[in-house]
Parts: structure tokens; sequence; C-alpha cells
């Protein structure tokens, strides 16, 4: 399970976690929405501990993030999956050693690196793909294969940064059945990072939006669809209108 | 005024600072062995031998024009020969190391930064420590080693192309014989000469690798902190060379 307990974080004079409080429970994928620039990616970062909180902390299975030593960040993020939004493929390497960094980390023998590598990729639907580079790929491709990078690890959790930003709607649907198939077919816990309503319908069991720095509402998608706070439906309708409704009753507009 | 003084010590205290964490981060991950050691080679090929053609085309002309301008010195009131003497030590002990540090430091530091900074902005170094890779480990100790090692032999061999090319020079445009060059250029030559000059390329390459990997990895966002980077990273390990190039006359002379 990971756990964020009141998290604070700014960057300069900005704070974008104020409070940020969530239980993320195992088996399930659990889609953090928000506005742009609102912390979500921030407040995704900080289980892997890129980032780490100015107040409060993480907890992952228990341990706290921010309290491990190098050799403990190691040992967590070999359970954890990252995609990150714009894929971050070592533009250097093929696809192919892209997708065995990971393992080849965890000191496996070659032929269990290749073949893991190989049936990742496959998973993902790019199988043929090994010996070309990132840049050969379109930008979907490209977060396919970071996909893949992160299940070869065959990690406990994947983290999922804004997995279908910037994609065309086809190929949106086809990242949120890759993240469904994904969960199915391995059984990790999923925690995505979106705006895109359609998409955390799509993939979430579970939805929490990050509102001015911490959580506004969390609950089921059937919850969320049928929420009455304001600024939950003013998010989810994507209503100008209801801007306002919301700008009256939280008391300003959201950051 | 008394404000920039103090915003400007500010930034060399911090930049001071920031060069400690990064070598106390190398120390500690020279053990990471698995990781390092790998990627070291396809460095040395990129940082040292694809630098050698530049710094011999350097070299090569320092060697010409030391050879011309010694002659033009000389006429008349010092022994032609003592050419051989003047592009010997001055190749060697100055020119060789710091014409080729100066260019170096464009060519590798900027790649350095340049590079490193891209690989920050497009998040390709955090994604290495989600794979729990230490950057430091796998992306400034090859470059860091490289350069240091791969320096002083690329000097080394500006310095072998810089004589050469004053002797062909003076044989040649000079009215000089072989045997009056050799003459002049063993006249004072001692074994330090060499070292002496070896031993600032590798602090070169020292400086020149570090800052150009702190540069890079300082970036946080955008193309345009990456060319500022960049720029820093030439200008920085420039002002360096001609720093450690005072320092080793200072200690070693």
């Amino acid at each position: 399970m990971i756990v964020f307990r009141d998290v604070h974080k700014a960057f300069g004079d900005k704070p974008v976690l104020q409070g940020f409080s969530l239980e993320i429970p195992d088996g399930a994928t659990t889609v953090i929405l928000g506005y742009s620039g609102g912390g979500k990616s921030v407040a995704l970062k900080h289980i892997v501990g890129l980032l780490t909180p100015d107040a409060g902390h993480v907890e992952v299975d228990g341990h706290v993030v921010d309290a491990l030593d190098r050799d403990g960040l190691t040992a967590l993020r070999a359970h954890i999956g990252f995609v990150f939004q714009f894929a971050a493929l070592l533009d250097s390497m093929t696809i192919s050693d892209n997708v065995k960094l990971g393992l080849r980390r965890q000191a496996l023998p070659d032929a269990e690196v290749t073949q893991r590598a190989d049936d990742a990729l496959a998973l993902v639907g790019l199988g043929g793909t090994q010996h070309r580079f990132p840049g050969e790929l379109s930008g979907g491709m490209r977060k396919r294969v970071g996909i893949a990078r992160a299940i070869a690890l065959r990690p406990k959790y994947i983290l999922y940064d804004e997995p279908t930003t910037g994609l065309d709607p086809v190929t949106a649907a086809v990242m949120d059945q890759l993240m469904i198939r994904t969960r199915e077919a391995l059984g990790v816990t999923g925690v995505v990072v979106t705006h895109d309503m359609r998409s955390a319908y799509a993939v979430g069991d579970r939805i929490a939006l990050l509102y001015r720095g911490a959580v506004r509402q969390v609950g089921t998608v059937d919850q969320i669809r049928q929420s009455h706070d304001a600024v939950v439906r003013q998010f989810i309708e994507g209503r100008p209108e209801a801007a306002a409704d919301a700008e009256r009753s939280v008391g300003s507009m959201p950051v | 005024m008394l404000r920039l003084l103090t915003a400007r010590l500010s930034t060399w205290y911090a930049g001071f600072g920031r060069l400690g964490h990064l070598l106390a981060d190398i120390a500690r991950g020279l053990k990471d062995l698995p990781t390092w050691p790998g990627l070291t080679a396809a460095q040395l090929r990129r940082i040292g031998v694809d630098s050698v053609p530049i710094a011999l085309f350097i070299a090569a002309f320092t060697g010409i024009v030391l050879a011309l301008q010694a002659s033009y010195t000389f006429t008349g009131a010092v022994p032609l020969y003592f050419v051989g003497t003047l592009v010997g030590k001055i190749v060697m002990l100055e020119l060789g190391p710091v014409l080729t540090g100066l260019a170096l430091a464009g060519r590798v530091g900027a790649n350095i930064a340049a590079e490193l900074g891209t690989m920050r902005v497009t998040e390709q170094v955090d994604a290495l420590e989600t794979l729990a890779y230490d950057p430091v480990s796998y992306l400034v100790i090859p470059r860091v080693l490289a350069a240091t090692v791969m320096f002083p032999v690329v000097v080394a061999l500006a310095m072998a192309v810089g004589v050469a090319s004053g002797f062909v020079t003076a044989v040649n445009l000079l009215d000089l014989s072989t045997v009056e060059f050799v003459r002049g250029l063993r006249l004072f030559y001692e074994f330090k000469d060499i070292w002496y000059g070896l031993v600032k390329a590798t602090s070169f390459g020292l400086a020149i690798s570090l800052i150009g990997c702190m540069k890079g990895l300082q970036v946080r966002r955008g193309a345009e902190e990456v060319g500022r980077a960049t720029t820093q990273a030439v200008v920085v390990g420039a002002q360096m060379i001609l720093v450690l190039d005072a320092f080793w006359a200072v200690v070693l002379l």
C-alpha cells in the first residue's frame, strides 16, 4: 500500500502540495485527477523518492520513502515501474536496450533479460521494434515502450504520469486498454496521474481529485460521477460556468 | 555595487558547495562497480579519441607559428638553433597543454553540459533513478574518468605534433638543419618539461569534465537553461584552465 500523510511541498515561494493525504490500496488502479500544474506529477515523484516532502511523509509498504538511504531507495525502486509523461527513453540506446536497462541492474542472466524485454515489448504491441531508436518512433509508441520498460521489471506498482496527454483519441484509448491489460495480466497496483476524464473513467477503480494541493474528494468512479461537490463537478464536467460556482464555494480560483 | 559583489561571491560560494557535493557523490559512486566501468570505454573514445583531430590541428599550426616567430625574434642576436629550444619548451610547457585544454573546454565541456542538461530536461536522468541507477555512477564517473585519463594522452600527441611541425617549418623555411634544430631542442630539455605539461593536462581534463557534468545536471527545465549551462561550462572551464595553469606554475616550477 502507498500512503501519503499530510505531505507539503513547495518550489520557492509557490506551494504545490498543501496537506496532501491519500491511501492507495494494493491491487487496484487509483487515478489522481487535477488541474495542469496542480501538483499531480509532484505527488507521483514523491513515491519513488525523486522528490522529498517539505513536511509529512510518503510510505510504500510501510517504508517511509524520504527516510530511506540510497540502498533502501534502490531496493524500493526495484518494485516500482515509472512511466514518464514523455516516456523519458534514453535516446542514445535502441528500444531493446531501453527496456533491458532496469533488468540489467537486477543482474539477471542475459537470456532472461532478453526474454523479458521481448515479452514486455510484445505485450505493448511493439514486438519487432527492438533495434530501432526512440527518435524513430511516434509519441504514442514511445509511451508504450515506456510501459514495456516498466512492466519488464515485473513491479508491484506502476506509476503512470499523464499517459494519454498529447495523444489522439484513438491512441489514447489504446493506452487505456494497455493499462487495463497490464493490471489484469500482471496484477499490479496502478497509480495514474491525469487530467483526462475519459481515461480516468476507463482505467480507474478509484479516483482522487487533487485541488489546491490537497485531496478534494476520493471515491469510486460512480461516487465521483455522482459527486455534488462544486469543485469536483466543475472539473469532471469541464463547464466554464461551473468555475464561478466553484470560486464562490472555495473563495478563489484553482491553482 | 556592493550588492552585485555580494551576489557574485554568493554564487561562487554556492558553486564550490555543489562541486563538493558532486565530488562526494563521485567518491560514493565509485563503489558501484557494476555500473561505471562498462560505460567508461565509450567515453574514452568520445572524449579522447574523437578529440585528437582538433588537438593535432591546433598543435600543428602552433608549431609552425612558433618556429617562424622565434626566427623573426632571434634574427642576428641569438643563434638560430635556439628556435628548437623555444619551440620545444613552449609547446611542452605551455601552449600544448593550454591551447589543447581551451579547445577541449569548448568541445568536451560543452558536449557534456548539453548532453546531461538535455537528459535532465527530458527526464532521462529521473528515468535512470527510477530504474535504480545512480546518475553519478552512470553519467558522471565515466565522463570524468575518461577526460582525466585521455586529456594527457591527447596533449602528449599534441606536443609531439607541435614540435614536429616546428621542426619541419624550421628545416624547410628557416635555413636550419636537422642537427641544429635537435641541438636547440635538447639544449635545456628536461624530462620535467613533459610531465609538467601532462600533469597540467590531467588537471584540465578533471576540471572541464567536472564543470560540464555539474552545469548539465543543474539544468531544471527548458532549452534556454540547457544553452545557458553549455555556455557556462565553456566559460568556467576556460577560466579554470587559466587558474590551474598559474597554480601549477607556482607549485611545480
